[in-house]
Formats: structure tokens, sequence, C-alpha cells
């Protein structure tokens, strides 16, 4: 009963971000399309560190390292390609580019080969040590891109025209809207196969029991590692579509604050739940949408909020709309 | 670059480092004796500034502004505690992230609106604004060589706390075991509460001192908090001998990092590519201490297996 409940509520979740853009389109409101383009992103964001966070109880503090990554990898390329300048010349040429595919393709492969480094020496410790560190390196790629002032440093890089996709017009809302909740629903259907396949399996078991997995031969570092690798590709490549919705890149993406975000959309919506960071980031962008226009100081409801969701509401939205079945121990 | 510039240097290391120290003592004093991980203590530090910045400004008197940040410091702590961290205690580190993180977003947002986004300033008194002369000819300002014996000093007060009293022998029996202290008779709640309010009160305290060189301001604890965060990684949790062998890792290398490194890569490339790389891998030099100390010492120098 509980899990149909959820099964239900999952194909709401799923239909709501479509549907809110169509309607937003037949009644000519732009700017509502481009809300539920965030949220798509965010989502997205929130998809991969859910990925390590829910199924592999790895709590990461700097999952801004990795959007960050994306962004300034969309950023980079379509400036170079922007102004016409190769990105280097020897040894061999490289040069910008202003194609989507591409930029997501470099986007992933940068923030995975990040996250493979980060994840590779992060995992050495666990619990408090683990947070902490994530959290410094995200700290270190954020003082990094201030101080670098090859690309605008602390003022960020502004992109002038969004990037193309093939036979698209990627500049009308809904066509990116479309492009954005496409790759979320790719994106989704891909964790809920892996998260049933031996290898989600079997992170989900060296969550739970990390002793029990390695005496049957398999060793947690490892499969960590992995899930590290891919839930930082999945929120660099949400990095990159960020960058080119808001079509400028700053240090700001880098910061704790962003780490904090991704975080929240997880815990709002459920931890370790499939749908979980879909509801959070609709009901983030919801909250900061009628909560900004009441007060310039928001932040403080979004806090309480969070507190009592925290300390009352532990399954998250999900988990307090379908029952108390609380996935994440 | 000259001698005098480079013992100038070593002696603003110290000074951050010994502020960083009274930061980081109460994170993992909080750490050790709660198992709680408290991302808000930098909202401390900045209620510690603004208390004496505000206060300071209506009574004209330092002092008395420095005491009303430890009092603000202290009591902002205890109540947090009272009303929210006390629930956290038995939860997961997942938990105590998201609530304290929580906690940052409305004490940030709470003094913006009370002091609006304009910085304060808290001035420096007269009688220390001047600089001294140390032996060697070398001028140094008063006020933070003050603040580095202020530091020092409390930092000798917290060790003799810990080791030779009756609250510290709580401290460390609760570190060791929460449950025997408790069936022991020892108020374990109270106990809790104050070692929060102790920690509150020396972030406070740092959030003041360093509030009359920097300007006080929404948001000023962070980059300290995280600071202070690879100071209790790189010392070891819980270890306050580790917070301040860390603090003063972290204060000299990112001092004399950001300076002697634009001069080294200017030995053999051009004086503006010297200075934007230098000053980018400065920005990472403590990230990249910490990562060293880690891969050797997974949970820091003085850290317990």
């Amino acid at each position: 009963m509980i899990m149909a409940r959820e099964t239900l509520l999952n194909i709401i979740l799923f239909a709501l971000l479509p549907v809110t853009a169509l309607i937003a389109w037949g009644l000519d409101e732009p700017y509502i399309i481009t809300l539920a383009t965030k949220a798509a992103i965010l989502a997205l964001a929130g998809v991969g560190l859910n990925i390590a966070l829910g199924l592999g109880g790895l709590i990461s503090f700097g999952h801004a390292a990795f959007f960050g990554i994306g962004g300034y990898a969309m950023g980079i390329l379509a400036s170079h390609a922007q102004s016409y300048a190769p990105i280097m010349e020897v040894p061999f040429l490289i040069e910008g580019t202003k194609s989507m595919p591409v930029i997501w393709l470099v986007a992933t492969l940068t923030s995975a080969l990040a996250a493979l480094a980060i994840g590779a020496l992060s995992l050495r410790t666990s619990g408090v040590y683990f947070i902490m560190i994530t959290l410094a390196f995200g700290q270190m790629l954020y003082y990094f891109a201030i101080s670098w002032p090859a690309y605008g440093g602390e003022d960020g890089l502004s992109i002038y025209l969004r990037n193309d996709f093939p036979g698209l017009n990627t500049l009308v809302p809904l066509t990116f809207f479309s492009i954005c909740f496409a790759i979320l629903a790719v994106v989704l259907w891909g964790t809920s196969r892996v998260a049933r396949a031996p290898f989600g399996l079997a992170l989900s078991a060296s969550r739970q029991n990390a002793v029990r997995v390695e005496t049957v031969g398999i060793a947690p570092y490892r499969i960590r590692l992995v899930a590290f690798v891919i839930s930082g590709a999945v929120t660099g490549l949400a990095g990159a579509l960020f960058a080119d919705l808001n079509r400028f890149v700053s240090p700001t993406m880098f910061s704790w604050h962003t780490s904090g975000e991704i975080m929240i959309f997880v815990i709002l919506g459920g931890v370790g739940r499939l749908y979980g960071p879909v509801a959070g980031a609709a009901l983030f962008i919801l909250l900061e949408h009628i909560l900004g226009g009441l007060s310039d100081f928001w932040h403080i409801y979004l806090g309480i909020l969070l507190l009592l969701v925290v300390l009352f509401a532990r399954g998250g939205l999900i988990g307090t709309l379908v029952g108390r079945e609380v996935a994440h121990e | 670059m000259s001698p005098i510039l480079l013992i100038e240097q070593v002696l603003n290391g110290l000074q951050s480092g010994i502020m960083l120290f009274l930061m980081a003592a109460g994170l993992t004093l909080i750490f050790g004796v709660m198992g709680l991980i408290n991302l808000a203590h930098g909202s401390l530090y900045m209620i510690g500034a603004f208390a004496a910045a505000a206060v300071a400004a209506a009574t004209g008197s330092f002092v008395i502004g420095l005491i009303a940040a430890l009092i603000a410091a202290a009591a902002a702590g205890a109540l947090i505690e009272l009303v929210v961290i006390r629930r956290l205690y038995d939860r997961d580190h997942l938990d105590q992230v998201l609530a304290t993180f929580a906690l940052i977003l409305v004490f940030s947002e709470g003094t913006r609106w009370l002091f609006g986004s304009f910085p304060l300033y808290l001035d420096v008194p007269a009688a220390l604004a001047g600089p001294v002369t140390l032996p060697g000819g070398i001028l140094y300002p008063a006020y933070r060589l003050l603040i580095t014996a202020v530091g020092l000093v409390v930092a000798i007060g917290l060790f003799a706390l810990i080791a030779r009293t009756r609250i510290g022998i709580q401290i460390r029996a609760g570190e060791a075991d929460r449950e025997m202290i408790a069936a022991l008779g020892v108020d374990i709640s109270k106990l809790y509460t104050l070692v929060f309010a102790l920690g509150a009160a020396l972030a406070g305290l740092a959030g003041a001192l360093v509030g009359a060189i920097q300007s006080v301001q929404v948001g000023m604890g962070e980059p300290v908090l995280i600071l202070a965060f690879v100071v209790v990684v790189i010392g070891g949790i819980g270890s306050i001998k580790g917070a301040l062998v860390g603090a003063l890792l972290v204060g000299l290398t990112d001092t004399l990092g950001s300076v002697l490194l634009p001069l080294a890569f200017s030995a053999f490339m051009e004086p503006a590519a010297a200075t934007s790389i230098g000053s980018a891998l400065a920005s990472m030099s403590i990230y990249i201490l910490m990562a060293g100390v880690l891969l050797f010492k997974p949970t820091g120098l003085f850290g317990k297996a």
C-alpha cells in the first residue's frame, strides 16, 4: 500500500514540472517556464548528490565543486568560442565550442575526474572527517576560482548567447526546458536502474554494513569511489545546464552555500528516494518564489522550515506524504 | 625579501593561528564531548563581533564591547543548545549538518535584518592603535601583538581548565563514556549546555578581537568556520592539543603562502603570471596541507584511530 502511494506520488512529481511549463507556455508566462527549468536543473544536481548521499550514505558537503566545474566547463568553452580564441595551441589545438552536447560531455568528464581525485582522498576517511574534507575541497576550488584571473576571477564570466543544440532553437524557453527535463528523465531512469543493479545493491549494502560487504569479498572503498564519481559527474552536468540557463558563471557556484542548498533539495524531498530531489528542488523554487516575494529576508523562513523538517519530519516531503518509512539510516 | 618583512609575516601568521585556535577549540570540544558537528559556530563568531561593535559604539569602551561579545555569544550558544542542538545529539551527522546549516541561515539573515547589509566598524582602542618597536627594530601593530597574547593566555587557561579543574575532569570523562558519568551523578545535560556555551564564548571572543582588524559584517564567520574545520581535521577531531598545533600550522601556511608563493614563482616567471599563479596556489595551500596530512594520518595528527 505504501509502495503504491509512493509510485502514484512519483508519477505526480514527474509530471509536475512539464505540466507547469506547458500551462505557463499556454498563458504566455516565460518567467514561470524559466522557474520550472531551474527546478529541473537543480533537481538534476540533487539526483547526483543523492547517489552518494542516499544510496551510498556518503555525506558530501562539497558537491558545489562538481556543480561549479560543470558551470566553468561551459563558461570556458563558450567564452573561447565567443572570442574566437583557441583554449590552447600547443601541443595540439583545442578550440572553444557553443555546441551543447560537446559541452555536456566535457562538463561530465571533467567533474568525474575531479570527483575521482577528491573521492580517492576523502574516502580514506569517514564520518565527520568526510563531511569536513569534502567541504574543504569545495572551498579550495571556490578560492581558486576567485583568485584565478583568466576567467573573470571574482566577477565571473558572462556568455552573451545560449549555446546551440543541433536542430533546436535553445533561446525559446520551452525548448530549453524540454532539453533539461529530458536529461533529468534519462538520469532518473538511469539512477533507478543503477540502484537495482548489483552495483547499486552492493553500494546500499556497504552503507548499511560495510564489514559484511567486505566479508563477502567486495571492497567498499572501490564501490563508494565509483558511486562518488557518478554522483559528481551528474552534478557537474547539472552545473553546465545551470550556467547555460543563466548565461553566466561565477565562483558562487563553488560556494559552500551551493553545497548546502543541493543537500537541502535532497533532504526536503526525502533522502534516498529516487524522486526526493525532484520534490525538494520544486519545493525550494516554490518557496524562493513565494517567500522571496514576501520578504527580502526569506532565508530566515527557509532556515526555520529546514529546522522543522530535520527535527520533526524525518522522511522529508515524500516520507511525510507516503508514511514514515525512512530509507536512510 | 627582507628578514624584517618575513618576521612580520610570521607574527601575522601566529596571530591568525591563535585566533583560529579560539574557534577550533570550541568546535573540537563540542565534537569530542557531545559528538556534534556544529556549522553554526561561525554564526557565534559573527554574533560576538556584532555585539562588540554595537556595544563599543554605544558606550565608547572597547573593553565593555569585549565583555558584551563574550556574554552575547555565550548566551546565544546556551539558547541554541537548549532549543535546537539538544535534540540532535543522538541523530546522525547528516541531521546535525542540516539543522546547524539552517541555524546559519536564520542567524545570518536575522543579523542582516537587525543591522542592515553594511559593515559595522569596531575601532582599535586608541592606546593600542600605533605600532610598537620589537627587538631588532621591527615595527609591529600593538593591537595585533596584544590579541596574540590574549589568545595565548586564553589557550593556557583552557588547557588548565581541562587538565586541572573538576569541570575539566567531567568534560574529559564525558568524552570517554557519557553513560558512565551520568550514572555517577553528573548532570550531563547541564554539562553539555556549559561546554556549548564555553565554545560559543571562545568563538565570540575571537570574532570581537578580529572584528577590530577587519570589518564586522554578515557572513564574516563562514570563511573562519571553514578554516577552523581544516584545523580540526588536521589536528584530529576532539583533541585540543591538535587544535592548537593545527591552528598554528594553518595560520602560518596561509599567511606565509600568500606572501612567499608569488615571490617564489617570480624567480622563474614573468611577474604578472607569477602573481596570479602564486596567489591562486596560495589560496589552496592550506587544503593541500590538509590533504597531505590525511594521506599519512587519516584521523589527523593527534586524533584517535
